[in-house]
């Protein structure tokens, strides 16, 4: 099966938000079937690894197979948060969009989203050899 | 006899729409059914505002825009016995409740109900030493002589009383958001406080509805991906509640904003830490057996939420004296105006330096990614991008104001001595609160209500 490249974005939907020191953010998959490349890809680690130069000092991951979502807590990753943080953001709330930037490789065939946004060309998966 | 009760909301934040309460009242209203509008409005620093501006004045300290949002809903909701529930009275409902009191004769109903819950402020009875702190703040320390506030997250007991005691409006304090919800649906179907799995669903609806309309299509839009139908207009959230619990999620019709399995996912995540174990005064909610299912136009059902014996503790806000947070900032744009940016950080870092400002600093590169930055400027370059505009920008903190005026008077002095083109300089200098968040025992803690005083 040929596999492609995509952002998290094409199949997914996020909100964060926060708590003093500590973010969450949800992950939800537009469909059934990119649910289990949730799964399988976005991985506490991986998220760690988005974060860790922001000082993340952990990542906890929570299941939700009803809802086919995943939850996010990361600590220390504010940098102090609303309290005594210096970023533009202190919530940290645009983070949504940077875990909606993870590379996932998926099977060609896998419906992005819905049918009417796919001739939008920001949309257009990038192919790659497999 | 089973009926289902409508709640709905008013306001999800304190600065939300004013004009959102309207069609919620006016649906609930037309439904001839039973229901209630609450309004959210108090965020942790919100409440320390509150009682910084009731040092100033006592007869202030409560939502500032009570009086915006009250006028155009007070009569209609006491004519249709919809009960408004909100904490806006923030550090001060007692004075809430005589504003209130002032429109409400204002609107012709001058026999209006309001009631007042209180014992959320423990300011005089917290023992910082003995109170321990909660964990996702360990780590930060409170002075107690420096407290400026402190308000323990209240339970819905206080307000269901109130309500099945004849209350239209009941202004509160300090409560948890879902609480605002709980209460008057407690107080309608009279389930019982033990009753884990109706006091989790009714917390459920709580907190699909505290933000306002972040349920229903607001903070959500994301263009060609997630369209909003007329956001300039988002029909603010209202739940249709039975007996038994079971909720359906909705909006008034011919509003704007959606309601969707997906805004709704969204909503039932936010601000969720373990989704098994969602800590409120009056229940542990557990969402990880919820279903969504779309059953309608703008019509979502939730089903499953579960719940588990209420936490020994309760969790209280204490706010202290923050720093100084200063920012100034400084566009560059076209040819080479990433490099232009950098090079006038770099020449602030030297000033800062060669003048001995021992501020915390932060630089940022505003069109450059830089919201995903480090305060350390650690993301890697990749990321960037060479934006053809970009905004400078110095971000300083320090206890001493003056240390802060004079590093954000260097990004100023750039205009002439600062790399060519630099232009649009803003900046400003805000003292900041500090929160802290502490457990503290039950027993510390007394809730109550009074009716405001009906004028002869």
């Amino acid at each position: 099966m040929k596999q492609v490249t995509i952002k998290l974005h094409e199949i997914a939907h996020a909100r964060a938000g926060d708590k003093g020191n500590r973010l969450n953010i949800s992950v939800i998959a537009y469909s059934i079937d990119a649910w289990p490349f949730l799964l399988e890809q976005v991985t506490a680690a991986r998220v760690e690894e988005l974060f860790k130069h922001r000082g993340a000092s952990r990542v906890a991951r929570y299941e939700l197979p009803n809802l086919h979502a995943l939850n996010f807590v990361i600590d220390d990753v504010l940098e102090g948060g609303v309290n005594s943080g210096l970023a533009l953001d202190t919530h940290g709330k645009t983070n949504s969009f940077r875990l909606l930037g993870l590379t996932l490789f998926v099977p060609i065939n896998l419906t992005l989203r819905t049918a009417k946004n796919t001739n939008m060309p920001w949309c257009q998966p990038v192919p790659v050899e497999a | 006899m089973t009926s289902t009760f409508l709640i709905g909301s008013g306001a999800g934040f304190s600065g939300d729409r004013v004009d959102a309460p309207q069609s919620v009242v006016a649906a609930i209203a037309a439904s001839g059914k039973p229901g209630a509008i609450i309004f959210e409005t108090l965020a942790e620093r919100t409440l320390a505002l509150g009682h910084v501006a009731r040092a100033i004045n006592p007869e202030k300290g409560y939502e500032p825009l009570l009086e915006e949002f009250l006028p155009p809903i007070l009569a209609q909701c006491y004519q249709h016995k919809i009960a408004i529930i909100s904490n806006f009275g923030a550090a001060n409902p007692r004075a809430a409740a005589k504003l209130v009191r002032r429109i409400a004769a204002e609107c012709g109903c001058p026999e209006l109900s309001i009631a007042v819950v209180e014992g959320d402020d423990i300011r005089d009875s917290i023992d910082l030493s003995k109170s321990q702190v909660w964990e996702g703040d360990a780590g930060l320390i409170g002075n107690a002589d420096e407290i400026i506030a402190a308000n323990v997250y209240l339970g819905a007991r206080a307000i269901a009383d109130a309500l099945t005691a004849g209350a239209n409006v009941v202004i509160t304090g300090r409560v948890a958001d879902p609480a605002l919800v709980v209460g008057p649906l407690v107080a309608h179907f009279g389930w019982d406080w033990k009753d884990w799995d109706k006091i989790a669903s009714a917390t459920l609806v709580g907190h699909l509805l505290e933000c306002g309309s972040q349920v229903s299509g607001g903070y959500f839009a994301d263009p060609g991906y997630k369209d909003v139908p007329a956001m300039e207009n988002i029909g603010f959230p209202i739940a249709e509640v039975s007996q038994e619990g079971d909720i359906v999620i909705t909006k008034a019709a011919g509003t704007g904003g959606c309601v969707n399995a997906m805004t709704v996912k969204e909503q039932i995540l936010y601000e969720l830490h373990d989704p098994a174990n969602y800590l409120t005064p009056d229940v542990v909610l557990d969402i990880t057996q919820v279903t969504i299912e779309e059953i309608g136009l703008d019509r979502v059902r939730v089903t499953g939420a579960k719940g588990k014996q209420r936490p020994l503790t309760l969790k209280a806000t204490v706010n202290f004296p923050g720093d100084w947070l200063g920012e100034a900032e400084i566009s560059y744009a076209g040819p080479n105006a990433f490099a232009r940016a950098r090079l006038a950080a770099d020449t602030i870092c030297k000033r800062l330096q060669m003048r001995g400002l021992t501020v915390r600093k932060r630089l940022d590169f505003i069109g450059a990614m830089c919201v995903f930055d480090s305060d350390a400027g650690s993301l890697d370059d990749a990321e960037r991008g060479n934006p053809q505009e970009v905004r400078m920008r110095l971000a300083v903190s320090s206890e001493v104001k003056s240390d802060i005026d004079k590093s954000l008077q260097e990004v100023l002095a750039l205009y002439c001595c600062g790399p060519a083109g630099g232009g649009g300089v803003r900046s400003r200098v805000q003292s900041r609160i500090r929160t802290v968040s502490y457990l503290v025992p039950r027993d510390l803690v007394s809730p109550s209500f009074f009716f405001e005083e009906i004028p002869a």
